[in-house]
């Protein structure tokens, strides 16, 4: 039996004729992949080559890079910490004003970041509405601190988390959940042990996409918590000074960012989403 | 503001146009015959640095009165990314820099007829908050513990300039930010989230009453030139020598100085 | 504490726009109770309203004499196997089976014992890293028992527990649930649709239809006098009601017009009348001799039925008979064709209604 099925398996595949060739899809797929590729070429053809290594090796360029990989884990992880209960909120309970509340989640989406960065600075600022009574208690002020670009940085990367969480709540079996209750599991314990479990996909590409967005993130952040080196100027706001200047060095920064983004997210990749 | 987002685009579509009426010119002269002799129009386009934008919005004016065929386009934008956009072959018949370094640029690179003629000074001034919270008075008080300071970015020319004044007279500023431009300076003094700014005179003046401005004399150590100049390869180059003179002229330097400029 | 009260006592009442749900249950201790009926009559819903997961206008749930009604899900002292198991997939069987214990406060190494002695009574001790997805579906079937079992439940609740299964491993499995289930003191409540599961698996029998009990009784009394058409056809059974009169009964026919039905015995009032289509013999032409009933029906529709051919007739009445395929062959039958549909009044059972 064996024998004959390894016989059978080196035996040629019989060619069944596939159907016509899906041009209405494959055409336009390849054109959207070239118009995202191509710019990116466009960085790379561009890029001084022979001075590549020096201004990588300048402590503007690490300070930046370190600045920016650091705050922007960092506001995942509090984007994370809030928007996961947030997205459970709006996909698995019914409140009065749900759907506004849903609609106002997305509003970092759509308004500009650096209207954004002055929203936040008219609430947090020295003279913010509740920013003023955090500095006359504590003479604490947020704006122009590494905290501010986290700040900055949930505010327009958190809910890309939100909607990715909730979508995967909303299409996760609540089957299952009742099922953990029949076994005597508390809410909270469904929660952790069950419901997060089964929609873990969806908070991982929730964060990947959180987080790209903090990485990139310049208007917000540029508007609350300003440009200094080393504290609140991350690769963005380099990319953007260095614009300013000299172009080739903008590119060189631009190259470094997206090399290291790229390096993270196809290692984060294979080692979580080994699903098929 | 929506005239410079306006003007921007009129730029790009300037170009299909000016395409467009060179192509179509001699059906034109056959049909347009019974509508009798009618000079062409001329648009003049004129690439100058966003802080010259209202003075140059307000001559604009009274030129084309006085040249009633020819109609203004501007540009207004950062200079070094005019420059970038000159270099590139954009189609200008006047550059107005806010600064000597980019004219340099674009007289090696693009080339202009003759030589570039400085019309403006822009000086720097202490922006406070109209309440002056820190009580500052002059220069020497931005480097006081305890007073927020918002600077430019050394990459662009306030804080190029204000880099400049600080290693001239010896007085450290330890500012909390170095903003991307102007404008992000003056919000931050608008909001009263820094005590002051290092900006120039004529943001000061734009921002109107929002923002309290202090002059001081160690400005003196980094003043900044505005060259302008007509093109090499300037489509209408006799409308655009008209412009140059425009703002060389009188009436052009007190225009300019109304919106805080110095002028020679 | 005496067994004054039975393990489930439960009026369950629920309404949904398109729905409406009332019916009320007593499980005696180690009794088994099936909930027959077609799809969309509310089985399912009793099941989530004794769990506490369907809301309840009206009514109550008591276990063990303990009023449940308003106790939620997860303190109540049940166990459920879900019709499609839902066994948690980032969980290994034994992990699987260890979850209640470990939600009733059981420490870990104790929950983890417990769920491996219930994989091995299950037969899959050799399974117990597995992961749901890996296992056949007799195999999670037995996983999600021993799951429900786990948290040592007064009421086992199981939805269509075999209905995911191949005919082959449902018998298997059917065996060993029918083991387990007698090695449970508590109520057990099954929910299915095939009457072979409640034959086998259920000390008693009640039939749901419409959001309402319409027939409840030994799965052998179910089996042989139905009372709805849905059980009648389950249960393979011609089933008519009319009144009797002596050996006479009048029932409705298919038109509505009154059909005559003799049977054995003498009866009277309202009645049900019940043969088998093994009972029906077919001729082309009019069969007389010992008192029988004949009608003169329209062939319907023809289908194998096991080693036999049920012929569906319509006319007066509608009926189904089974003949053997040469009976078949000899009659030379044909949709549309008229025959002589005969059965025995001995043949015929009567009932009341």
């Amino acid at each position: 039996m064996s024998t004959q099925t390894s016989a059978r398996r080196r035996e040629r595949p019989i060619r069944v004729a596939s159907g016509r060739f899906p041009w209405l899809l494959v055409v336009p797929a390849l054109l959207g992949f070239a118009f995202l590729l191509l710019p990116f070429l466009g960085l790379l053809l561009r890029a001084p080559w022979p001075t590549l290594g020096t201004r990588l090796l300048m402590p503007e360029v690490l300070g930046a890079l370190r600045l920016s990989l650091t705050t922007a884990t960092v506001a995942t992880l509090v984007s994370l910490v809030l928007g996961v209960p947030l997205a459970w909120l709006l996909a698995r309970t019914e409140f009065p004003g749900r759907r506004v509340v849903r609609a106002l989640v997305t509003v970092p989406l759509v308004i500009p970041p650096i209207v954004g960065g002055v929203a936040l600075l008219l609430v947090l600022g020295r003279n913010g509405v509740l920013g003023q009574y955090i500095y006359a208690w504590t003479g604490y002020s947020l704006p122009f601190t590494t905290a501010a670009v986290v700040v900055a940085q949930v505010f327009v990367a958190m809910p890309f988390l939100v909607i990715s969480v909730e979508g995967a709540l909303r299409g996760a079996d609540r089957r299952y959940e009742d099922a953990a209750a029949t076994l005597g599991a508390s809410r909270s314990t469904i929660f952790r042990r069950v419901t997060l479990p089964m929609v873990a996909p969806g908070v991982l590409a929730g964060a990947v996409l959180c987080w790209s967005r903090a990485l990139g993130e310049f208007g917000a952040t540029v508007m609350f918590a300003g440009n200094f080196p080393g504290r609140t100027q991350t690769m963005p706001l380099a990319v953007y000074l260095a614009m300013q200047q000299s172009p080739d060095a903008a590119i060189v920064l631009s190259l470094v960012l997206l090399a290291v983004s790229l390096v993270i997210l196809i290692c984060l990749r294979d080692r979580w989403v080994s699903a098929p | 503001m929506p005239r410079p987002l306006f003007h921007r685009v009129a730029v790009l579509l300037a170009v299909p146009g000016l395409l467009g009426t060179a192509a179509c010119a001699p059906v034109e002269d056959t049909t347009d015959g019974s509508a009798g002799p009618e000079q062409p129009e001329t648009t003049l386009t004129v690439f100058a640095a966003a802080s010259l934008t209202e003075s140059f919005e307000q001559l604009a004016t009274g030129f084309e009165q006085a040249n009633p065929h020819v109609s203004v386009e501007f540009n207004f934008a950062g200079s070094s990314d005019l420059a970038a956009q000159i270099g590139e072959g954009a189609p200008a018949d006047v550059f107005a820099s806010a600064n000597t370094a980019t004219m340099d640029l674009v007289v090696d690179e693009a080339g202009v007829a003759g030589e570039p003629e400085t019309f403006a000074q822009n000086v720097l001034e202490i922006a406070v908050p109209a309440d002056n919270p820190a009580g500052i008075e002059g220069f020497d008080d931005l480097a006081d513990d305890g007073v927020k300071v918002a600077l430019c970015a050394e990459e662009v020319p306030c804080g190029a300039a204000s880099d400049t004044v600080m290693t001239a007279t010896g007085v450290r500023i330890e500012p909390v930010t170095r903003e991307k431009d102007v404008k992000a300076a003056l919000t931050k003094v608008q909001l009263g989230e820094v005590d002051a700014a290092l900006v120039y005179r004529t943001d000061v003046i734009a921002a109107g009453g929002t923002v309290q401005g202090i002059g001081f004399p160690e400005t003196e150590q980094a003043v900044n030139d505005y060259p302008i100049a007509v093109l090499a390869d300037a489509p209408n180059a006799g409308p655009a020598a008209d412009w140059v003179a425009l703002v060389t002229s009188d009436e052009g330097a007190s225009v300019l100085a109304d919106a805080g400029f110095r002028t020679p | 504490m005496t067994p004054t009260h039975p393990a489930l006592d439960a009026r369950l009442v629920v309404r949904r726009p398109s729905f409406a749900l009332d019916v009320h249950l007593r499980v005696a201790p180690g009794e088994v109770l099936a909930l027959l009926g077609p799809n969309g009559a509310g089985k399912s819903t009793v099941l989530r309203a004794l769990a506490g997961l369907a809301p309840m206008v009206d009514g109550h749930v008591r276990v063990d004499g303990l009023d449940l009604t308003a106790v939620p899900t997860e303190r109540r002292p049940i166990g459920m196997v879900f019709q499609d198991y839902l066994l948690f997939d980032h969980m290994s069987a034994l992990e699987n089976v260890a979850f209640g214990p470990r939600c009733q406060g059981v420490p870990k190494t104790e929950a983890r014992t417990r769920a491996a002695r219930l994989l091995d009574r299950v037969g899959l001790a050799d399974h117990a890293g597995a992961r749901p997805r890996s296992l056949s579906g007799g195999q999670a079937q037995r996983v999600a028992l021993a799951r429900a079992l786990a948290t040592r439940p007064r009421l086992l609740l199981l939805d269509e527990p075999l209905a995911a299964l191949d005919a082959h491993t449902r018998f298997s499995v059917r065996s060993h649930l029918q083991r387990h289930l007698a090695d449970f003191g508590g109520a057990t409540v099954i929910v299915t649709h095939d009457p072979l599961d409640a034959m086998v698996l259920a000390d008693r029998v009640m039939v749901v239809e419409d959001g309402a009990l319409v027939q409840q009784g030994s799965p052998v009394d179910v089996a042989r006098r139905p009372r709805t058409g849905y059980v009648a056809r389950l249960v393979g059974l011609n089933l008519y009601r009319g009144r009797a009169d002596g050996t006479r009964v009048t029932v409705t026919g298919t038109s509505g017009a009154p059909v005559a039905v003799t049977v054995a015995g003498t009866h009277s009032g309202e009645v049900f009348t019940a043969f088998t289509p093994r009972s029906v013999a077919l001729y082309r032409t009019r069969p007389d001799g010992s008192p029988r009933n004949a009608w003169r029906l329209a062939v319907d529709g023809i289908e194998r039925f096991g080693d036999q051919v049920r012929v569906h007739l319509t006319g007066e009445v509608d009926l189904s008979a089974d003949i053997t395929p040469a009976g078949l062959a000899e009659l030379a039958l044909a949709p549309g064709d008229l025959v002589w549909a005969s059965v025995k009044a001995t043949e015929v059972a009567c009932y009341p209604a």
